[in-house]
C-alpha cells in the first residue's frame, strides 16, 4: 500500500496505468508508442502503395511491386480523363500537347471521360444532399428544442426510436416508389431523402442544448422578429460549428455512398463514382492499363483525404459530441 | 417546462405551433421515403412477385409462403452466418483494440508524444469510400498485385541467403508462386473482416477515449491510494463505467455489421465467391437483397427484409433506451 505513495507524489496527475510493478516507465514508453506507430503504418501503408502504383506506367507495374514514387503519375492521370488517349512521357515535352491542354477541346473530352463525370455527379448530390440534410436536421432540432407543444416528447422519442433503423430495409419499397414517381435516373431520390436524417439531428439537438439559450431567442421575439427570421438569423449562426462537422460527416456520407445510387440510376451518364469503381472490378480487369486503374481508385479517395488532412481536428472533436457518455 | 409556460403566458400558442411548422419538412420525407416504402415492402412480402424472364408472375397473395421458402431453401440463414462471420472476425479485434489505445490515449502519465495525430491517422480509414478502398484491396491481393510480388520476392531472397530456412517454408507449404487469394474461403472472409476492421477501430478508439475521459479522475486517485495496480484499475474500475457505452458499440457495430454490402460485394466483384459446395461463402445478407431487387423478385426480396427489419428493430431499441436513459440522469 505505502510503496506506490511514493510514485503516485512523483506523478501527481497520473491516473491510470501507472508502472508501479513490473515493465519500468521507459520501456512502457518505448512499447506504447510502438504499437502507435504499427497501427499508424497500418492505416497508411495501402493508401501509399495505391499512390505508388499511381504513378507507375503498366510496364511498371506488371514487373513486380517497388516502394518508391515513379514518373507517370501526370501520364497516367492524362490518359484517365481523356477517353481513349494514350500519350507517353515524351507528350510532355510536345508544344502541341500543352496547346490542346489548355484548348477548350481538352474539357470537351475530360466531360466525356468516366471519371471526371462521376466525380462531378458525386459532388452535385454531396454537395445538395449535405446542405439540405444540415439545414432541415437544424430546424428539426430548433422545434423541439425552442418550442412546447403536445407531440414534442412524442416526436423526440420517435426520431431517436428510427435513428439507427438502416435505409437497406426499406430499399425494395424505395425503387418501386421511385418507380411509380417516374424518378429512375434522377438525383431527386438521392437527395430529398437526406432531409430527414435521425443521427444528424440528434448531434445538432445535443449542441443546441449546451449553446442556445431560451432567453435568446425571448428577447429576439420581443424585439419583434418572425419565428422563422428568428430561426435563419439568430439560431443558424450560433450552430454554425456543429453544423459544418454534420455538413463534411453528411457530405461524406453521400459521396461514398454506393448501394442507392446503384439501384436508381441506369444512365452511364449519371452515374457516381463508387458506381464507376464497382463497374471497374466487374468489367475485364486484366484488360485495363493498371496505371490508369490506380490513378481513378486514387483520385477518388484523394478528395476526402485532402479535405481531411486540413479538417482532421474538427472531425475528430466533432464526432463524439452525440455519443453516449459513460 | 410548466414554468417556462408561466412566465409566457399570452403568446404561448401563437409561437408554439411553429414547433409543428418546422417539424413538417423532417416528417413530410421520412413518411414519403421511408415509411411508406417500409409500408410496400412489407405489403409485397405477403405476395408471390417476382420476374421470370421477360414475364411477369404475381403479385398473388400467398401468406407466408415467402418467409417459410426463405429460411427452408437455407439460402437466408447461410448468409446470415457469412455475415456474423465476417462481423465477428473483425469486430473481436476492434474492441480490444479501441479499448487498448483508448486507455493508452486517457493515460496522462504515458505522455504520448502526438497523441491528436495517432488520433487523426486511426480515424482516417473510416471516411474512405468503402468501395475505393475495397476496389485498392482487390488490386493490392490480385494475384499480378504488389502482395503477391511482395510475398513470392521475400520467399526467393530468404531462400537464396538463408538455405536453412527452406525446410520451414516446405514445412508450412510456402512457395514462390503467386496465391489466389480471393479463391480461397478463409483469405476472401479475413480481408473483408480486415477491411471492416482498419475502417472502423478508429472511430471505436474516439468513442471508447470519449467515455474514459468522462470517467471521475477521484476515483482512479482514490484506488490509487488503495493500492491498486493499473491493471486492477482498468478491469475494476473503467470498463464496469464504460458498460453502457460498450452496449453502445457493440450494438452500433452490429447493426452496422448486418448492413454490411459495399466492401464484400466489390471486393468478389458482386458474386460472393469463393463458392464451397454449392454455397457463396461471402455473400452477405444486404448483397443477397441487392440480388433480389435487381432480378426483381419482390415477393422474397420483401420477406428478406421484414426479417432485417425485425432484427435491426430490436438491436434499435437497446440503443435507444441507452440513448434515452441518459437524458434522465
Amino acid at each position: 500500500m505505502s510503496d506506490n505513495k511514493t510514485s503516485a507524489t512523483k506523478n501527481p496527475e497520473s491516473a491510470i496505468g501507472k508502472p508501479s510493478k513490473g515493465m519500468s516507465q521507459v520501456g512502457r514508453h518505448i512499447l506504447v508508442h510502438a504499437v502507435l506507430i504499427f497501427f499508424t503504418f497500418l492505416c497508411l501503408f495501402w493508401f501509399y502503395v495505391l499512390f505508388v502504383n499511381a504513378t507507375r506506367s503498366h510496364a511498371e507495374l506488371n514487373r513486380g511491386f517497388t516502394p518508391f514514387f515513379s514518373k507517370y503519375g501526370l501520364m497516367n492521370a492524362f490518359n484517365l480523363v481523356v477517353p481513349n488517349s494514350t500519350v507517353t512521357l515524351d507528350s510532355f515535352k510536345d508544344s502541341t500537347f500543352w496547346k490542346y491542354v489548355f484548348s477548350a477541346d481538352f474539357l470537351v473530352s475530360c466531360w466525356r471521360s468516366n471519371i471526371v463525370r462521376g466525380m462531378f455527379n458525386s459532388a452535385v448530390i454531396a454537395g445538395a444532399s449535405s446542405l439540405l440534410c444540415v439545414y432541415f436536421s437544424t430546424m428539426t432540432a430548433y422545434a423541439i428544442h425552442a418550442y412546447d407543444f403536445k407531440f414534442k416528447k412524442a416526436a423526440f422519442m420517435f426520431i431517436l426510436a428510427i435513428m439507427m433503423l438502416p435505409t437497406q430495409i426499406s430499399a425494395l419499397g424505395f425503387i418501386r416508389l421511385v418507380r411509380t414517381m417516374k424518378l429512375m435516373d434522377n438525383y431527386i431520390p438521392l437527395i430529398v431523402p437526406a432531409i430527414a436524417a435521425p443521427v444528424t439531428f440528434f448531434y445538432l439537438k445535443q449542441f443546441m442544448d449546451s449553446s442556445l439559450p431560451h432567453e435568446l431567442l425571448e428577447s429576439a421575439r420581443i424585439d419583434g422578429a418572425g419565428e422563422f427570421r428568428i430561426f435563419n438569423t439568430i439560431a443558424l449562426p450560433l450552430m454554425k460549428p456543429a453544423m459544418s462537422v454534420q455538413i463534411i460527416f453528411s457530405f461524406v456520407g453521400s459521396w461514398n455512398n454506393y448501394f442507392t445510387p446503384n439501384l436508381i440510376l441506369e444512365d452511364q451518364k449519371l452515374k457516381t463514382l463508387p458506381i464507376m469503381i464497382a463497374q471497374l472490378r466487374t468489367a475485364d480487369y486484366l484488360k485495363f492499363d493498371m496505371g490508369k486503374v490506380n490513378m481513378m481508385i486514387a483520385l477518388s479517395i484523394l478528395p476526402v483525404m485532402i479535405v481531411y488532412v486540413f479538417l482532421a481536428r474538427y472531425i475528430v472533436g466533432g464526432m463524439t459530441v452525440g455519443a453516449v457518455k459513460g | 417546462m410548466s414554468e417556462k409556460t408561466k412566465r409566457r403566458p399570452h403568446s404561448i400558442m401563437r409561437f408554439n405551433i411553429w414547433g409543428y411548422i418546422f417539424l413538417v419538412p423532417f416528417f413530410v420525407v421520412f413518411i414519403i421515403f421511408q415509411f411508406i416504402p417500409l409500408c410496400s415492402t412489407i405489403y409485397y412480402s405477403f405476395f408471390e412477385y417476382y420476374r421470370a424472364g421477360l414475364k411477369e408472375v404475381g403479385p398473388n397473395f400467398v401468406g407466408l409462403q415467402n418467409y417459410i421458402e426463405i429460411i427452408k431453401n437455407g439460402d437466408l440463414l447461410y448468409y446470415f452466418r457469412n455475415t456474423m462471420i465476417m462481423w465477428v472476425a473483425g469486430f473481436i479485434p476492434q474492441i480490444l483494440v479501441s479499448l487498448l489505445l483508448a486507455a493508452w490515449f486517457s493515460d496522462p502519465s504515458l505522455h504520448i508524444k502526438g497523441k491528436k495525430f495517432f488520433q487523426c491517422v486511426i480515424y482516417m480509414p473510416n471516411l474512405i469510400m468503402a468501395s475505393a478502398f475495397a476496389m485498392l484491396f482487390f488490386t493490392l491481393f490480385a494475384k499480378t498485385g504488389p502482395i503477391n510480388s511482395i510475398y513470392v520476392d521475400t520467399l526467393v531472397w530468404c531462400s537464396k541467403h538463408f538455405p536453412f530456412l527452406q525446410p520451414v517454408f516446405d514445412f508450412l507449404h510456402l512457395q514462390p508462386e503467386a496465391v489466389d487469394f480471393l479463391a480461397n474461403v478463409h483469405w476472401t472472409r479475413g480481408l473483408v473482416a480486415f477491411m471492416n476492421f482498419l475502417m472502423w477501430f478508429g472511430n471505436t478508439t474516439i468513442l471508447l477515449l470519449a467515455g474514459m475521459l468522462g470517467i471521475d479522475t477521484s476515483l482512479f486517485e482514490a484506488a490509487e491510494v488503495d493500492g491498486a495496480t493499473a491493471t486492477q484499475i482498468f478491469f475494476r474500475i473503467s470498463l464496469p463505467i464504460l458498460r453502457p457505452i460498450l452496449i453502445y458499440v457493440v450494438i452500433t457495430s452490429l447493426i452496422g455489421g448486418i448492413q454490411m454490402y459495399d466492401v464484400p460485394q466489390i471486393l468478389t466483384g458482386n458474386s460472393g465467391n469463393p463458392l464451397v459446395h454449392g454455397h457463396l461463402t461471402s455473400m452477405t445478407l444486404i448483397m443477397f437483397l441487392n440480388q433480389n431487387l435487381y432480378s426483381k423478385n419482390y415477393g422474397l426480396g420483401g420477406a428478406l427484409s421484414v426479417y432485417l427489419f425485425v432484427i435491426t428493430a430490436i438491436l434499435s431499441l437497446i440503443v435507444f433506451r441507452l440513448n434515452t436513459k441518459k437524458d434522465n440522469d
